[in-house]
C-alpha cells in the first residue's frame, strides 16, 4: 500500500505505474489546514477521472471528530473510492459512526454497500481495542498499524529495532486473523537504508502481516520481493493441491502426499501460498 | 454570484494554479500561461469555463499558471478556487 | 597536414640548403617553436576569409569557452559570413545569437543546440537553415569533403609547443579536463588549417596524444579553454527519481533477457538518468552470471570505469568521456582507449566500432507508432536536444533499445508521427517506457524471449491510445512556412526538415 499525499496531482497521476497492490490518498497528516478544501477536490477529481486499472483505491480521510471527516467521506464515497482508511481509530464505536455516516452518502448515491473500511490503529487504547475494532463492522477489510503516534502515545521513542513496536504488531496480526480480515504494517521512512527495510519486512512478513505500508515505489520492489512466495514453496502447494484434488475424486477425506497424511494447516499454507503466487504474477491460472 | 479574490494549486510540475477574482465585464475572462500552451492552451481554458459554468459562475476574472496539470486537475483547482472565492461548497450542494 | 612545420629541426636533411645540425639544446628550441602565437596571429595566419568554413568540438560541454572565444575575436577582426561546424553546441553558445544578428555567422552546421540559441533559431533568427548531423554523419561529411573545413578551433586540455594535444594532461597546471577528443580528431585530420587553444601548454612529448602535431598548424595559449565545473561533473550521481529508476529496470531486464546477453557482448548508453541507472543493473546481473563484457562504446561514464577496474568490461573504446572518472580513466587505463568519431560511428568507414555492436540503450524526447524516433525537436516545435550517434548506433547495432517515458507532464512521448525524424525505425528495435515495452514487429524473435521473460509487451499503439486517453489530444502546433533546420541522413542524404516556429497568434 503506497502512501501519496493528496495535494500532490503529479504523484497521484503516477502513483499506479509503479504497480502497488494499494494506493493510499492522504487528506490527513500530509496536506495542511489550509489546503484541505483544495487536496478534497483534487482526489474525488482524481479518483473519478484517472484510470488506476486493477490497483485498489484506498484514501486516508481526516478524523470525524475533525471540521473535515464528513466533508472527505462525501467526496471520496461520491467518487467511488474501494476503501476509506480511518485514522488514528480507538474504539468500535468509530467505526461504527463511520459506517453510519458512508451509508448516509452511499443512500444518496444508491450504492449502499460499495465503500470498505480500514481502521488504523495508532495508539495504546487502539491496540487494546483491535480485535473490537476489527469487527465493528461487515465492511471491515483491514487494520494497520500507524507506529509514529503509537509510540508517542507509549511515551517511547521508535528504535531501529522496533522493539517497542513488537506488543502493538503482534496484537494486529492476532486481531486481524480472529475477525478474518487483513492487516498491515506501518511505514519505513529511511529510504537511504533499503538493507535495513528490507530486515523490516522480512521481520513483520515472520510475524504474520499480509502487507507493508510504503512511502516511495523504490519501496515496491523489496515488498514484493519479501513476500513472494519461494519456488520451492509454490512447488510443494501444487503437489498438495494435487493431492487434495485425487482425494476429492477418489472421494476419500484424506488428503495423503508421498504416503503421509497432510493436516489441514499445511492445506491451508498450500492454498494461501498458490493465491499469493497468483497474485504476485509468478503463477498464472493456467498452469495450475 | 458575490465572488471575493481567491486561488487554489501549486507550482509543481503537473500541477495549476488558479486565481479567480470578481469580473470586470460580462462573461469569464481568462488570462492563462501554460507550460504546454500551443497543444492545450484552448483545452485547458475550456474546462476552466464548463467547470465554472457547472457551479453557475457566469462572470468572474481568472488567472491561471498551468505546469501541465491533467484536465481532472484543472477542473480541481478551478472548484476549489471557486469555493474559497465564493465562502462556500459549491460543488458538494 | 600542416602545410609548415615551423620549426627548423625539421628541415636538416630535407632542405638541401640546411646543412648545419640545430645545436640549440632541445627545451630551448621548443620555447622557440613559431607555431605558438596568438589568436589574432593565428586566424591571419591560416588565411581565414570571409565567407569560409570554422569548425569546434564540443568536448568541453556547458563549460566550453573556445567557440565564444574565437567567434568573438573574428569579430573583432571584422569577419563576416563564416559558417560555423560544431560537433554539438550548448547552452553557453548564447552569445552566438549576437554574431548571427551582425552577419559574422551566417550559417551553422552542428549536431545538436539547446538553449537561448535553439530557441532564437528555432523561431527564425538565421537566414540560411541549420544542418544537423549525427556524430558519425558529421564525420563521415568530413572526410568525403561535404562538409569542407578551413580552419578547425580546437581547444585542447593540454598541448605542447609543436601541437601534440590531448584531451587530460598529465602536469601541475592541469586546469580543463575533459578526457578524449574523439569528435576533434576528425576535424584535425580532415581541415585545412588546425589552431589548438589551450590553458596547458606542456613540454614535448605531450604523449599519448589525441591530436597530433603533424596536423596542427598554430598553437594558442590562452588563460582558460573551459570551465571544470560545467564540463562534467565528478561521478554522476544515480538517479533518485522513481521514474526513472523503473524504466532503467525495464530496459535492464530487456538486455538481460534479449537473447545477446552474453559473455563477450558488447555495449553502449547514453548519458541520461535512466541509461546511467541501467548500467548499475546488468552490472549486478553480470557478477551474478558470471559474464563479462567484451567492450563498451561511444560515451563513457563512471559506471563503465567502474566495470573495466572490475574486469566485467574488458575494454573501453571512448569517443567523449561523460564525467570526471572517465576523463581520468583514459589517462590512467590502459585499454581505455579514444577513438575518433569516424572510427566509432561513420556509416562508411571500414572497422567503425558501431557495426560491432551488440546492444545500444538510447533515450528519446518521442517516438512515433512506425518507432521512429525524435532525439532534437521538442514536442513545442522548439530545438532542444542532439542527435548525437543515435541514429548511427540505432541503425548499426545488433539490438536497439529505447527508454523514454510514455508521458513528460502532458506531452506524449508516444505519437502518431514524431515532429521530427531523426532516426528511422527501421533501425530501432524495442521501446521501453513506464507503461509497457513495444518490440518493432520486424523482431519477433525478440517479442518473444522478452514475453517469456514476464515482461509487459504490448503493442506499440496501445501506448499512443494510452496516452492520449490520459493528457487528451494536442493541438497542432504552430510551425511557420520557413526552413529553420536540415536533418541529414547517416550518409548525407536529406532526412528531414525543421520548419520555424510561429506563436505570434497562439
Amino acid at each position: 500500500m503506497m502512501f501519496v499525499p493528496g495535494n500532490n496531482p503529479s504523484m497521484m497521476q503516477d502513483a499506479y505505474i509503479y504497480g502497488p497492490d494499494s494506493i493510499m490518498l492522504d487528506l490527513e497528516d500530509s496536506v495542511t489546514m489550509a489546503e484541505k478544501d483544495a487536496a478534497r477536490v483534487l482526489v474525488h477529481n482524481a479518483l473519478k477521472t484517472i484510470d488506476y486499472g486493477k490497483t485498489e483505491m484506498v484514501v486516508r480521510i481526516n478524523p470525524l471528530s475533525s471540521p473535515y471527516g464528513k466533508k472527505d467521506v462525501e467526496a471520496v464515497v461520491s467518487a467511488g473510492v474501494d476503501v476509506i482508511r480511518m485514522p488514528k481509530t480507538e474504539t468500535a464505536e468509530e467505526v461504527k459512526e463511520l459506517e453510519a455516516e458512508i451509508i448516509r452518502v452511499e443512500e444518496k448515491l444508491g450504492c449502499v454497500g460499495r465503500t470498505q473500511i480500514m481502521a488504523a490503529i495508532e495508539s495504546a487504547l487502539g491496540v487494546v481495542n483491535a480485535y473490537a475494532i476489527a469487527t465493528a463492522s461487515k465492511r471491515m477489510m483491514g487494520i494497520a498499524l500507524g507506529a509514529e503516534d503509537y509510540t508517542a502515545s507509549l511515551k517511547t521513542p521508535r528504535t531501529p529495532e522496533g522493539t517497542e513496536l513488537l506488543l502493538a504488531r503482534e496484537t494486529i496480526v492476532v486481531a486481524a486473523r480472529a475477525a478474518g480480515i487483513n492487516c498491515f504494517d506501518t511505514v519505513f521512512s529511511n529510504l537511504n537504508d533499503m538493507d535495513a527495510f528490507r530486515r523490516e519486512v522480512e521481520a513483520i512478513k515472520a510475524l504474520g502481516f499480509d502487507g507493508k505500508s510504503i512511502i516511495n515505489p523504490r519501496q515496491i520492489e523489496v515488498v514484493n520481493e519479501v513476500f513472494a512466495p519461494k519456488a520451492k514453496d509454490i512447488e510443494k502447494a501444487k503437489l498438495i493441491l494435487a493431492a487434495i484434488k485425487e482425494a476429492e475424486q477418489k472421494g476419500s477425506g484424506v488428503v495423503s502426499l508421498n504416503g503421509k497424511m497432510v493436516d489441514k494447516p499445511v492445506v491451508m499454507r498450500a492454498q494461501h501460498t498458490i493465491e499469493l503466487a497468483l497474485a504476485s504474477g509468478i503463477i498464472t491460472e493456467e498452469e495450475l | 454570484m458575490e465572488l471575493k479574490t481567491a486561488s487554489a494549486g501549486t507550482l509543481e510540475s503537473g500541477d495549476i494554479i488558479v486565481e479567480i477574482s470578481p469580473a470586470t465585464s460580462k462573461g469569464i475572462d481568462i488570462q492563462l500561461k501554460s507550460t504546454v500552451s500551443y497543444q492545450f492552451g484552448e483545452q485547458i481554458k475550456k474546462v476552466i469555463k464548463e467547470t465554472l459554468s457547472e457551479l453557475n459562475i457566469t462572470d468572474a476574472c481568472v488567472n491561471a499558471t498551468d505546469k501541465g496539470a491533467l484536465d481532472c486537475t484543472i477542473k480541481a483547482r478551478t472548484i476549489a478556487a471557486a469555493c474559497r472565492a465564493a465562502g462556500k461548497d459549491l460543488w458538494l450542494d | 597536414m600542416a602545410k609548415e612545420l615551423n620549426v627548423p629541426v625539421y628541415e636538416v636533411g630535407k632542405n638541401p640548403n640546411v646543412r648545419a645540425k640545430v645545436s640549440t639544446p632541445r627545451p630551448e628550441l621548443q620555447k622557440q617553436a613559431s607555431k605558438v602565437v596568438t589568436l589574432e596571429e593565428a586566424i591571419r595566419k591560416t588565411g581565414l576569409k570571409d565567407g569560409m568554413t570554422i569548425s569546434f568540438h564540443h568536448h568541453f560541454r556547458g563549460g566550453d569557452k573556445v567557440v565564444n572565444l574565437v567567434v568573438d575575436k573574428l569579430a573583432e577582426m571584422g569577419f563576416k559570413n563564416l559558417h560555423l561546424a560544431a560537433s554539438s553546441l550548448a547552452d553557453v553558445h548564447r552569445p552566438l545569437i549576437e554574431h548571427i544578428k551582425n552577419g559574422v555567422i551566417t550559417k551553422i552546421s552542428t549536431s545538436g543546440m539547446r538553449g537561448a540559441l535553439a530557441d532564437a533559431v528555432s523561431r527564425g533568427l538565421m537566414e540560411t537553415p541549420v544542418n544537423f548531423r549525427s556524430h558519425g554523419g558529421r564525420a563521415l561529411a568530413i572526410k568525403k569533403g561535404e562538409l569542407h573545413i578551413d580552419v578547425a578551433f580546437l581547444g585542447a586540455s593540454s598541448c605542447d609547443p609543436l601541437g601534440n594535444a590531448s584531451g587530460y594532461s598529465r602536469s601541475e597546471n592541469a586546469k580543463s579536463i575533459c578526457g578524449s577528443l574523439g569528435y576533434a580528431m576528425v576535424d584535425a585530420q580532415f581541415a585545412d588549417k588546425v589552431v589548438i587553444l589551450t590553458d596547458d601548454l606542456v613540454t614535448y612529448p605531450n604523449t599519448p596524444n589525441a591530436i597530433s602535431e603533424r596536423n596542427v598548424d598554430y598553437v594558442v595559449e590562452v588563460e582558460s579553454v573551459g570551465d571544470p565545473s560545467k564540463i562534467s561533473s565528478g561521478a554522476i550521481r544515480d538517479t533518485k527519481n522513481p521514474r526513472d529508476i523503473l524504466l532503467a529496470q525495464t530496459a535492464a531486464k530487456v538486455v538481460i533477457n534479449s537473447g545477446y546477453f552474453e559473455d563477450g557482448f558488447s555495449i553502449q548508453t547514453g548519458s541520461g538518468g535512466a541509461s546511467l541507472a541501467v548500467t548499475k543493473f546488468i552490472r549486478e546481473k553480470m557478477i551474478e552470471k558470471g559474464i563479462k563484457a567484451k567492450f563498451a562504446l561511444g560515451g563513457i561514464t563512471s559506471h563503465m570505469v567502474k566495470m573495466h577496474e572490475e574486469g566485467l568490461i574488458e575494454k573501453l573504446l571512448d569517443v567523449q568521456s561523460f564525467d570526471m572518472v572517465a576523463a581520468e580513466s583514459l589517462k590512467n587505463n590502459r585499454f581505455h582507449k579514444q577513438v575518433c568519431a569516424n572510427e566509432y560511428a561513420s556509416a562508411e568507414e571500414l572497422g567503425s566500432a558501431i557495426h560491432w555492436l551488440d546492444m545500444v540503450i538510447l533515450s528519446a524526447l518521442e517516438v512515433d507508432v512506425n518507432f521512429n524516433v525524435n532525439v532534437l525537436v521538442g514536442s513545442d516545435g522548439i530545438i532542444r536536444g542532439a542527435i548525437g550517434g543515435h541514429p548511427d548506433t540505432a541503425a548499426a547495432s545488433a539490438l536497439s533499445i529505447v527508454v523514454c517515458p510514455m508521458l513528460r507532464g502532458r506531452i506524449p512521448c508516444v505519437v502518431d508521427e514524431v515532429t521530427t525524424y531523426i532516426t528511422p525505425g527501421d533501425g530501432v528495435d524495442v521501446i521501453v517506457t513506464d507503461f509497457g515495452v513495444a518490440v518493432n514487429p520486424r523482431r519477433p524473435e525478440i517479442a518473444e524471449r522478452l514475453k517469456a521473460a514476464g515482461l509487459n509487451i504490448v503493442d506499440i499503439t496501445y501506448l499512443r491510445d494510452k496516452a492520449k486517453s490520459i493528457i487528451g489530444e494536442p493541438a497542432a502546433l504552430p510551425f511557420g512556412d520557413k526552413v529553420v533546420g536540415v536533418v541529414y541522413n547517416r550518409d548525407g542524404s536529406v532526412l528531414d526538415v525543421i520548419k520555424n516556429i510561429d506563436d505570434t497568434n497562439v
